[in-house]
């Protein structure tokens, strides 16, 4: 290293420092071949978990590459998805998966976040782990248990609200479709909405409880309702945060596949109502990958995986994005 | 109204606020109260009725026998209960050396962009979904392999633990009190045996519960299983193989038109559920037992 030495000023944990790119030590004899060998060895570790994501953008390129030079963009836009005429395009499924999810986002948003507030503010200290424990614990069942008990138990009940709603409000158009299926937009976005809420609960919840106290206080004592020192304080001080929840919910049920697959009626056609049968992105790769015959269809089914990976990478960041600026990385979003 | 005599005992438009306001904050306490009951039921609901539901269909044959053919009654799911567990143990093996070193990497050896750059990318890797790391293992393994095997399905599930084990650890690590690394490397202890012999078994339990939620979250994954380990209905040790695992068999029995299938769907939820509940109640004793030393 060029010039002064610098004064290491810093805890003697931080034994090791890194500046101009290279391994410095104040008195660089004391290095012990060992730890050269260990920062070298995790440093190894870590590359590796860049070098699987670079993997994974690659092998998803590679093996959608040849439907994406037979149909390039086009695919994003096209209708038909016909196997033996070997015409792909996923407009349907993409319109599926993205109207599904913010159906689900509509109903889980409030009724989450209303939780959260619930637990964060209007509940005694000692009681919230009762309340939130089970919420935690719910966010963790696999997602193929949500789907076995969507098909069983909710779709049939479904199917019973979509008779009624079609010969009481049929002149209305989201429910002029076919109310014999049970499966289907509805049915999917019901169920994405009951497994992201615990998701978006949790994660709001730990936000809402970062809110300083005394900010609260300073409202009552100003003679505020409580109501009011939550919806003119808390909320928008916790407000970044609650999108990034929230956009991490819609990450989640854009890229969930088992539950959907079982209650959303796999079709390949644009949906005109709620009550229409439709693929999303996951559960049209899930449902044929093991059934695709030629390597096109193949390969357009691994488009289809990288146009989700896309999708949900880019909410993800974004969420990420969001939750690190308020938490500086400290939420743990895997509960 | 007794306590409020000095704002709420008015008369005319001042009460009329007043009393406008506090059934405004009735009906926020309401509507709240209203959201959790509808959130913690509709989950509580759930998770009994699977729990029922399985628990009713259960036997010892379920757990130790076979599956006998297509529309034949009785049989069960052992095959499937050890190429889960096979399946996971490997990717165990390969996620926890990957996680542990790149998380004591990002957090003992603080350089300035590296670091926080694989902790980020761990954070949006929790967010891929899983059906595409399926189709990654599918590329990376099963292509070049020719088959679908249990292996490719361990790398699977390994890719999806990665994330998780690097931020519980890092987390773990974060934890640990500066001043039992300084005391180390005041006794003249090099850097990296005072990480293995002074960080690590001190996170050691934070550590072992977040490769232990890890493994509680892959065990129930079914998607990347579809097209890697892709399910066997017989009895196979070999990872080259295709392997039957649990998640992927409650997918099949429940898509599947047999009443009997449907039942042992039932049953297979039941036992991935309590494994679940179990890691999760158990970590989470595990934990509070730390915090209260």
């Amino acid at each position: 290293m060029q010039g002064e030495p610098q004064v290491i000023n810093r805890p003697l944990g931080r034994l090791l420092t890194r500046a101009s790119g290279k391994l410095v030590h104040p008195d660089a004899q004391v290095i012990n071949l060992g730890d050269r060998f260990f920062y070298t060895l995790t440093r190894g570790l870590a590359f590796c978990v860049i070098f699987l994501v670079i993997l994974l953008v690659l092998d998803l390129f590679r093996g959608s590459w040849e439907a994406i030079r037979q149909f390039g963009l086009k695919f994003l836009v096209g209708t038909t998805w016909d196997p033996v005429a070997r015409q792909f395009g996923t407009l349907p499924t993409i319109v599926g998966t993205i109207v599904k999810a913010f159906i689900a986002l509509l109903l889980a948003v409030p009724i989450s976040i209303g939780s959260a507030i619930f637990i964060s503010f209007y509940t005694p200290k000692w009681l919230r782990p009762v309340i939130s424990y089970p919420i935690e614990l719910l966010a963790g069942i696999p997602s193929i248990i949500f789907g076995l008990w969507g098909l069983f138990v909710m779709v049939p009940v479904i199917r019973v609200l979509q008779v009624w709603l079609k010969a009481n409000f049929g002149w209305f158009p989201l429910f002029n479709g076919p109310a014999v299926y049970g499966v289907g937009v509805l049915a999917g976005s019901a169920i994405l909405a009951i497994m992201i809420t615990p998701i978006i609960a949790a994660i709001s919840r730990d936000i809402l409880l970062t809110v300083p106290r005394t900010q609260i206080e300073g409202m009552l004592a100003l003679g505020a309702t409580k109501w009011e020192a939550i919806w003119k304080v808390a909320l928008p001080y916790a407000r970044t945060g609650l999108l990034g929840a929230v956009i991490l919910g819609l990450g989640r049920a854009i890229g969930e596949t088992m539950a959907v697959t079982m209650v959303g009626g796999n079709s390949f056609d644009l949906i005109h109502s709620l009550f229409d049968p439709v693929h999303s992105m996951a559960s049209q790769i899930a449902s044929e990958f093991a059934e695709a015959t030629y390597s096109l269809y193949v390969s357009s089914l691994i488009y289809v995986g990288l146009v989700l990976f896309g999708i949900t990478i880019i909410i993800s960041l974004l969420a990420q994005l969001l939750l690190w600026r308020l938490s500086k990385g400290r939420i743990a979003i895997l509960e | 109204m007794a306590g409020n005599t000095l704002y709420g005992a008015g008369t005319g438009a001042s009460r009329q606020h007043y009393l406008y306001r506090k059934g405004i904050e009735w009906l926020a306490w309401i509507g709240m109260l209203f959201c959790t009951g509808v959130t913690v039921f509709i989950l509580l609901m759930i998770l009994g009725y699977v729990l029922y539901q399985g628990a009713s269909y259960i036997n010892w044959e379920f757990l130790t026998a076979l599956p006998l053919p297509a529309g034949e009654t009785g049989g069960g799911i052992a095959n499937a209960l050890v190429g889960s567990a096979m399946v996971v143990v490997v990717a165990t093996l390969m996620a926890v050396p990957i996680g542990v070193g790149a998380a004591i990497f990002v957090n003992e050896f603080p350089s300035a962009q590296l670091g926080r750059f694989v902790r980020f990318l761990a954070e949006v890797l929790t967010g891929v979904p899983s059906i595409v790391v399926g189709l990654f293992a599918y590329a990376l393994v099963v292509r070049p392999l020719g088959s679908f095997s249990g292996l490719s399905g361990s790398v699977a599930y390994a890719f999806i633990m990665i994330p998780i084990i690097l931020i519980t650890a890092h987390e773990a690590f974060r934890l640990v009190p500066v001043s039992l690394r300084e005391a180390s490397l005041a006794l003249g202890i090099p850097k990296w045996r005072t990480i293995l012999w002074v960080v690590l078994p001190v996170s050691s339990r934070a550590l072992l519960t977040g490769v232990v939620l890890a493994i509680a979250r892959a065990l129930g994954e079914a998607a990347p299983m579809l097209f890697t380990a892709f399910g066997n209905p017989f009895w196979n040790l070999n990872l080259k193989k295709p392997i039957a695992t649990v998640p992927l068999l409650i997918y099949t029995y429940a898509t599947g038109p047999y009443e009997d299938w449907h039942r042992k769907a039932w049953a297979a939820s039941f036992v991935l559920l309590m494994v679940v509940l179990v890691t999760s109640v158990l970590t989470r004793v595990f934990l509070r037992g730390k915090s209260n030393e």
